[in-house]
Parts: structure tokens; C-alpha cells; sequence
């Protein structure tokens, strides 16, 4: 007695777990606690959210409902003790759902069709009557020939009076809803597993060093190996200072050697042993403006050329003559207004260095020259000097990150997509096809019968129903 | 910028389409629906030559080849690409159906969102685009997004006209319901009509560049006129609740029934979820993964996207819980595709508005 109780109870829970309305309630906690979390900024600093609250609500009732939204965990809410309850529930709710459900569609899917009472199939929504002449074994093959040209293959029964032709096809894509539910679950495992055993750190690497360790949570992450940046680019659209490409030449050194080497942009990372590094943003490191290296080639005009690292102050010879240059000044982003040069930003957005030239002593010519615009590369007599970088002066940062999860959620999205496809694109589609012998021919049922898109199906029926009666005109 | 003549075009064709849709449903002259129609039809065509123009235009320009150069970078493109979407799913509607009542609840969306490209003076022009956005995810992306809010404003429309064929009693929830949703779409249409007209008259060319939206109404700089507006506003809201039923004996005469407006509702929605979930959520979970290194970051705009698709969600088992199949389920039709537009809008203008240090 006490035991049905007991199971009673147990019963009314697991119902209630398996129920859409449990389902659609979490649907709406879920969807109405985010918005909060829209409006109040996650994780800002506690200022801009008592600005938040006080342009909705007036300035004197902001800090009481701070404090009151902030002891319920809403300024971080997507990690609050309870919003991952929510989810636990979730995925409780849908666990429960699939199993209560499972065995029963499970059964749909899987239980072969039957032949069927003329009556029943005169009961479906979808049916037809009509004659058709001709011996029981040409319209054997005809039924085959017109039911497979609507995609069914008919297995065929023997009956009393005549024949039974019976087909079904996607009967599996009842599963389809099924695949959908457990692909959230995929998902959500999969950002489990991210959030217990991954990363998420920034790096600077300034241009020729090597870095080693990223910071992101409080946290410290040594890697066992380095990271060294190359060279760091940021390219524009045309002589605009608008961004088209950044991109950071890196280097991973494993043991002492070089093991890889890729250039990356923002949406194209490098991965070396599961652990990413995303171009993320850049800048200069401190304090070394003036203490970067120019990279020239040099150009004579009768085509000697020549490679030249050089620092600010540096003289240099143009190859195979005598004319001398020497690196006077630099501006990282220079611009001639009314013929007077000025430095207008202090990033590197249009490098310009001045070099004053010289042959035997005696002052020859002396310009600025610009690393975006090879026009001012060519000097007067014929030499050309082409300003390729301005080296050791930025840094490129890194987003890095691990994730041994992410690749459980693509897997999920994957299979979400699918399901969802056959969820709302397919369908399980049943055909029975009865003759019953006449005098000169066979009476003819056919009753069909679907579980969604009906409409497409009663089109298929159609063309088959005048297959049949078109071909019977044709023997004739 | 032969494009830009083109865009026009069709411009002026929807919001014709859109009167004479309204006047179609309000008289019944076979000749009005059948002009309204062909309007429609001029306008998704000289539209089609305008996005294919432009693309060429962007591709010439730009340098990177036809695929990279989808005219789908802005929100002035991608407004312009929902619209088609719209009016293209409308047409298949109308010629499905043989039924031109529709017209006059969708061709308004339309007309609304080219509104808001001219009053808010959303950039017209081509941009380059920023390194981030060089990706063919975030191309996928952003027309799959757009393909399935077209559908959801499709349902959006039927579902409304659900609403108005089954409500009888003025008390009703879902009449209280629908005549908000149509007043405050009313009161929309007016203000942003009036602002249109007396921008198109006064304005000088330098103050395109800032929004003009609400400006005459409720955001004008005379406190007498933004009193007017709300009183007007709420003026508005109580007249269509007045007469709304009236809406309802005219439509009984298009011989559109309740149901064939709830197959419609979960037709696109049933088009519009699997689409949404692949292009919204999913690709652009890769793309940012991609381009950062974390596939969902809680912002914004991606929790909104999560919130629309929850209510979808909502919409799609709520049909399966007795007692909630045809005007519950409407219901949440209509406040999914609120949602999608505040997911697109309510974001950019609205939060962004909040979280921003110092302004107003
Ligand atoms: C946001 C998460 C979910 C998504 C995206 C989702 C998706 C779907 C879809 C697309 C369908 C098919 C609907 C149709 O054909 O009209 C469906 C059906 C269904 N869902 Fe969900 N679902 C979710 C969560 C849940 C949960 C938590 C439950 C738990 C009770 C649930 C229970 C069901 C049931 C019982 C069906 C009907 C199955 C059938 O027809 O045999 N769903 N779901």
C-alpha cells in the first residue's frame, strides 16, 4: 500500500519532468532572467550599472535596487548558482522528455505497416476510389511501376478478393525531434567541459621577443612552449587610415626549435597542441619609439640592391656609388599639410622616416619618406631607397585560448542542424493500395497517411491516382 | 550608383503597394488588389536589380572577388536584403493562397523598415569593410539571419490576423492583445510618416546625418508637441480598440479562415527556426569562435538572438499543450518577432544607449 503511494509520487514528478508545460516554463525563466541581463552590463564596474539603473529608474531608487539585483547574483548572472540551476534543469527536463518518450515513437519508427480493412482505408484523410481494368498481373505491375514513380516500394499481399499493396518511408525521421533535443544536450556537455578543462587568456608579444604565458581570470597559464612574433602589420584600405588586414607573423619554438610558423589575421588563428591564438588587438611597447630598427632596400639606379637594418641616427650607402644617407627623423603617422609635416597619431599608422643625403660632404638632398607610399621611395638622381618596416616597435595581442570542449559543440550544432532538418523536412509517410477483383478489372482503394506536410503527400496521391487511370486508357 | 536609382524605385513601389493594400481591404475592388499587386511585383523586381547592382558595384570597388563582396555589410544592406525576403515570401504567400488580404499586414513592414533606413539616416554608402568582418561565416551568417527574420515576419502578420479573426469579445486578452500590437504599429507608421514628410521638406542636406527619427512626435524639441504625441499616441491606442472588430467582419469577407492563418503562422516559422538556429545562432557562434576564440560570449545581442529563439521554441511545443493550440500560441507568435526586432534594433539603439558612459 505504502509502496504505491511511494510510486505514485515518483510518478507524478517524472511526469512532471517529462512535460512540455515544464518544458515551456524553463523556455520563459530562461528567456525573461536574460533580458535582465541584457540591460544591466555583465561584470562592469559597479558605477556603470547604478548609471544603468538610475536613467530607467531615477536617480534615487538606482543604489537600493543595485544592491537588491546584486545579491541576487544578476550582475553576473550567466555564472550565478542559479541560472546553471536553470540549465541543469534544462537538460533534466529534456533527459526525462526523451526518455518518457523515446520507446513509443521508437515503436512508430520501427513497427512494420500492416495490411488494412477496406473501411479503415476509406477512413484516412487522404483517399481514392476508382476502377481500372485489366488482368490482376498487369495491374500488379503497373501498382509497383506507379507507386515507385512517388517514391514508395510496395511489398504486396494476397488477399481473398484481390491484392494488397502496402508502403511506408521515412519512418525514421521521427527521430528527427529526438536527435534535435539530444543535440542541446551535446552542447551544453561540450560547454562543460570547456568551462572545467580549458583557457581563456590574453598574451603580448612584442615584435622579436618570445612569450610563454598567458593571463585571463586571475589565472597564469605556462605553456610548454614559446610563442615568438616576428612581425606585426597593420594593412589599410588604400592611403586611408582605415583598417583592412591585421596580421602577426608568429613563430612556435618547441625545445629550442622552430616547429611551426604561420601568419595570422583576425579571422585566421593559429592552433599548435589544442591551444589557439587569435589575433586580437596591438600597440607599441613602451618607450620604444626611437629605439626601433628601419629595414631599407636599397636600390641603385643601375640595379644594385642591398638589405639594411638601421637604427635612428644611422648612416648608409646606396651600393656601387657614393652617395650617403642618414636617418634624421621619424614619425610614426605622418602627414604634410600645406607643406608642413606633423604627427598626427601616436600608433603606427603612416610611418614616415627623414633621411638626408649627402655625396663626399657635400649636401645633395634630403626628404621625407613614407613606408605606405612607394612614390617617395624614389629619390631625385635615380636611387631609390623603399622603406619596407619599422621593426621592434609594436606588439601584437593574443587572445589564447583552450578548449578541448569546442569541438562537442560543433559536433552538437551538427547534429542539431540535421535534426532540425529532418524535423521540419521530413516526414513519415504511410501508402496502401488495395485491389479488389471485378468482372473486367479490379476496384481500386488507395488511402495514404502522414504525420506532418499533408498538403505535399495528397499532391503525391494525386499523381499517382492518374498515373494509374491514364495508363489504364492506354491499354486499352 | 545606378544602384541607388533603383533602390528608390522600389522604395516608392512598397509604400504604394502598402496604401493600395490597405485600400484593397478596406473596399474590395478586385482592380485596386490586382494594381497593388503588380506595384509589389515592379518593386521586388527594380529591388532585385538594385542588390544585383550594387554587388557588382561592391565587387569592382573593393577588389575581392564576388563572393566576399555580398552587399550585406551594413544595416542599411541588410534592411534593404530583409525586405526583399519579405515581399518575396509574400508574393509566394498571396499566389499560394489566391488571397490579397495579407498584403495589408505585411506590406507595412516593409514600408516601416524603409522608413527607418531614410529617418535614421543609416548609411547608405558602400564601406570597406573592418578586418573582423572578412569572414564567410559571418556572410552565411548574416543572410541566413535575415532570410528567417523575413519569415518571422511573415507569421508575425498572420498571426496577427489571427488574432483579429478570433478574438469576439472586446475584454478578451488576446483582443486587448492585438489591438495594442496594431495601435502602437498604427502609431508608428504615422509619426515615422510625419517625420518622412517634413524631413523630406525642411531638412538641410548636413543634418541627414543625424537621426530624424521621432523628431516631430515624441522627440521634438517642444514639450507641447511631445505631449501631443503621447496624448495623441494614447488617443490612437483606444480608438482601435474601439473599433477593432471591425477588422474582423472585414476580413470574414476575404473568406480567410482561422486555419489556413495558423498554417501560414507555423509554415514560416517552421521555414524560419531551422534556418535561424543554423544561420543565427550557429554560424555566428563559429564566426565569432573564429574571429576571438569564444564561439558564445553573453553579449547583448547574441543572449537576444537566444531569447527570440527560446520564444520560438516556446511557440513551436506550446501547439503541443492542450489548451494552448490557436490564440495562446498566436500570441507568442507576434511577441517572437517583437523580439527579432529588438535583437536587430532594440540592441544597437536602445542598451547600447544605456551602457554608454556619460551621454544624453
Ligand atoms: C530549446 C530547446 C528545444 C528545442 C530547440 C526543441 C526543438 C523541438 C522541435 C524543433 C520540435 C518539433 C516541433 C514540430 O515539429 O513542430 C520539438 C518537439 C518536441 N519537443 Fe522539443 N525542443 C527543445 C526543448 C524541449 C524540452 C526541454 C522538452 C521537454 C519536455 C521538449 C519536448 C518536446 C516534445 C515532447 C516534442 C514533440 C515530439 C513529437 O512530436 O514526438 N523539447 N522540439
Amino acid at each position: 500500500m505504502k509502496q504505491e503511494k511511494n510510486k505514485s509520487f515518483i510518478d507524478k514528478i517524472w511526469n512532471f519532468f517529462a512535460s512540455v508545460r515544464f518544458a515551456v516554463l524553463i523556455f520563459t525563466l530562461i528567456a525573461a532572467t536574460s533580458v535582465v541581463g541584457t540591460v544591466l552590463e555583465q561584470r562592469a564596474e559597479q558605477a556603470k550599472n547604478i548609471q544603468v539603473l538610475s536613467r530607467i529608474f531615477g536617480e534615487s531608487a538606482a543604489p537600493g535596487l543595485y544592491t537588491f539585483f546584486n545579491a541576487l547574483g544578476f550582475m553576473d548572472m550567466y555564472r550565478s548558482w542559479w541560472f546553471l540551476a536553470l540549465l541543469v534543469l534544462f537538460a533534466v527536463n529534456l533527459i526525462v522528455c526523451s526518455l518518457d518518450r523515446l520507446p513509443r515513437i521508437w515503436s512508430l519508427a520501427t513497427e512494420p505497416i500492416s495490411p488494412l480493412p477496406e473501411e479503415t482505408i476509406k477512413k484516412f484523410l487522404i483517399h481514392k476510389e476508382f476502377t481500372i481494368k485489366g488482368s490482376m498481373d498487369s495491374l500488379r505491375d503497373l501498382v509497383l511501376k506507379a507507386a515507385k514513380g512517388i517514391g514508395f516500394s510496395c511489398s504486396v499481399r494476397e488477399e481473398e478478393k484481390g491484392l494488397q499493396f502496402l508502403a511506408q518511408k521515412g519512418n525514421y525521421s521521427r527521430l528527427g525531434v529526438y536527435l534535435t533535443h539530444f543535440s542541446i544536450l551535446i552542447i551544453l556537455a561540450g560547454a562543460l567541459v570547456g568551462g572545467e578543462f580549458g583557457f581563456k587568456g590574453f598574451m603580448e608579444v612584442g615584435e622579436g621577443t618570445v612569450s610563454n604565458t598567458a593571463f585571463g581570470g586571475g589565472k597564469e597559464l605556462n605553456l610548454d612552449f614559446y610563442v615568438r612574433c616576428d612581425n606585426f602589420d597593420v594593412e589599410f584600405y588604400g592611403m586611408s587610415d582605415m583598417p583592412k588586414e591585421y596580421r602577426s607573423w608568429l613563430t612556435v619554438i618547441k625545445n629550442g626549435k622552430e616547429v611551426m610558423k604561420k601568419s595570422i589575421t583576425v579571422n585566421d588563428p593559429l592552433t599548435y597542441e589544442g591551444i589557439t591564438f587569435y589575433q586580437s588587438s596591438y600597440g607599441l611597447i613602451p618607450n620604444s619609439l626611437g629605439n626601433g630598427i628601419f629595414i631599407f632596400s636599397v636600390v641603385s639606379k643601375d640595379g644594385k640592391s642591398s638589405v639594411l637594418n638601421l637604427r635612428m641616427g644611422d648612416s648608409f650607402q646606396i651600393p656601387g656609388t657614393n652617395v650617403t644617407g642618414k636617418i634624421q627623423n621619424f614619425s610614426p603617422a605622418l602627414r604634410i599639410m600645406n607643406g608642413q609635416p606633423f604627427t598626427y597619431a601616436d600608433m603606427m599608422n603612416n610611418p614616415a622616416v627623414f633621411i638626408d643625403f649627402t655625396e663626399a660632404g657635400k649636401h645633395l638632398f634630403s626628404g621625407w619618406i613614407f613606408k605606405r607610399n612607394p612614390e617617395t621611395w624614389q629619390l631625385p638622381d635615380g636611387n631609390r631607397v623603399e622603406f619596407d618596416n619599422y621593426w621592434g616597435v609594436e606588439y601584437t595581442g593574443l587572445q589564447v585560448r583552450k578548449d578541448p570542449g569546442v569541438w562537442v559543440v560543433y559536433l552538437g550544432c551538427i547534429l542539431m542542424s540535421i535534426g532540425l532538418f529532418i524535423a521540419f523536412f521530413m516526414s513519415h509517410q504511410k501508402l496502401w493500395v488495395k485491389l479488389v477483383q471485378e468482372k473486367s478489372g479490379a476496384r481500386i482503394i488507395i488511402g495514404a497517411n502522414t504525420n506532418k506536410n499533408r498538403g505535399a503527400l495528397e499532391r503525391k496521391i494525386e499523381k499517382l491516382a492518374s498515373v494509374l487511370n491514364s495508363r489504364q486508357g492506354g491499354d486499352k | 550608383m545606378e544602384s541607388s536609382l533603383f533602390f528608390g524605385i522600389s522604395t516608392m513601389a512598397y509604400i504604394t503597394a502598402m496604401m493600395l493594400y490597405i485600400t484593397y481591404l478596406a473596399f474590395k475592388k478586385a482592380p485596386i488588389g490586382m494594381v497593388a499587386t503588380t506595384v509589389t511585383i515592379v518593386g521586388w523586381v527594380s529591388q532585385t536589380i538594385a542588390i544585383l547592382l550594387r554587388w557588382h558595384e561592391f565587387a569592382d570597388l573593393s577588389g575581392m572577388g564576388i563572393l566576399r563582396s555580398v552587399p550585406l555589410t551594413n544595416l542599411y544592406e541588410s534592411m534593404s536584403f530583409f525586405v526583399w525576403c519579405l515581399i518575396l515570401g509574400y508574393l509566394v504567400i498571396e499566389f499560394r493562397f489566391k488571397n490579397r488580404s495579407f498584403g495589408a499586414f505585411i506590406t507595412p513592414i516593409a514600408g516601416l523598415v524603409l522608413a527607418f533606413i531614410d529617418l535614421t539616416g543609416v548609411s547608405k554608402e558602400i564601406q570597406p569593410l573592418v578586418p573582423a568582418l572578412k569572414s564567410n561565416w559571418l556572410l552565411a551568417h548574416v543572410t541566413m539571419s535575415f532570410i528567417s527574420y523575413a519569415a518571422f515576419a511573415l507569421s508575425f502578420g498572420t498571426g496577427l490576423m489571427y488574432l483579429i479573426m478570433t478574438s469576439e469579445k472586446k475584454t478578451e486578452p488576446s483582443y486587448l492583445f492585438w489591438t495594442f500590437i496594431l495601435g502602437i504599429f498604427a502609431i508608428l507608421i504615422v509619426t515615422m510618416g510625419i517625420d518622412f514628410l517634413t524631413f523630406k521638406v525642411k531638412v538641410r542636406p548636413e543634418e541627414f546625418i543625424k537621426s530624424y527619427l521621432f523628431k516631430t512626435s515624441f522627440m521634438s524639441p517642444s514639450s507641447g508637441i511631445r505631449i501631443l504625441s503621447w496624448v495623441a499616441s494614447l488617443a490612437v491606442l483606444a480608438i482601435v480598440w474601439q473599433y477593432g472588430y471591425i477588422l474582423r467582419r472585414i476580413l470574414e469577407k476575404f473568406s480567410v479562415t482561422p486555419n489556413m492563418l495558423d498554417e501560414i503562422t507555423y509554415r514560416s516559422i517552421a521555414v524560419g527556426f531551422p534556418i535561424f538556429t543554423l544561420g543565427g545562432l550557429i554560424f555566428g557562434a563559429i564566426w565569432a569562435d573564429q574571429a576571438w576564440g569564444v564561439y558564445w560570449s553573453w553579449d547583448p545581442k547574441e543572449t537576444w538572438s537566444l531569447i527570440t529563439w527560446f520564444i520560438y521554441a516556446f511557440y513551436l511545443h506550446g501547439r503541443m499543450m492542450r489548451g494552448w493550440k490557436g490564440k495562446k500560441v498566436a500570441i507568442v507568435a507576434v511577441i517572437g518577432f517583437t523580439a527579432v526586432i529588438f535583437t536587430y534594433l532594440g540592441v544597437n539603439l536602445l542598451l547600447s544607449g544605456l551602457h554608454s558612459y556619460g551621454s544624453q
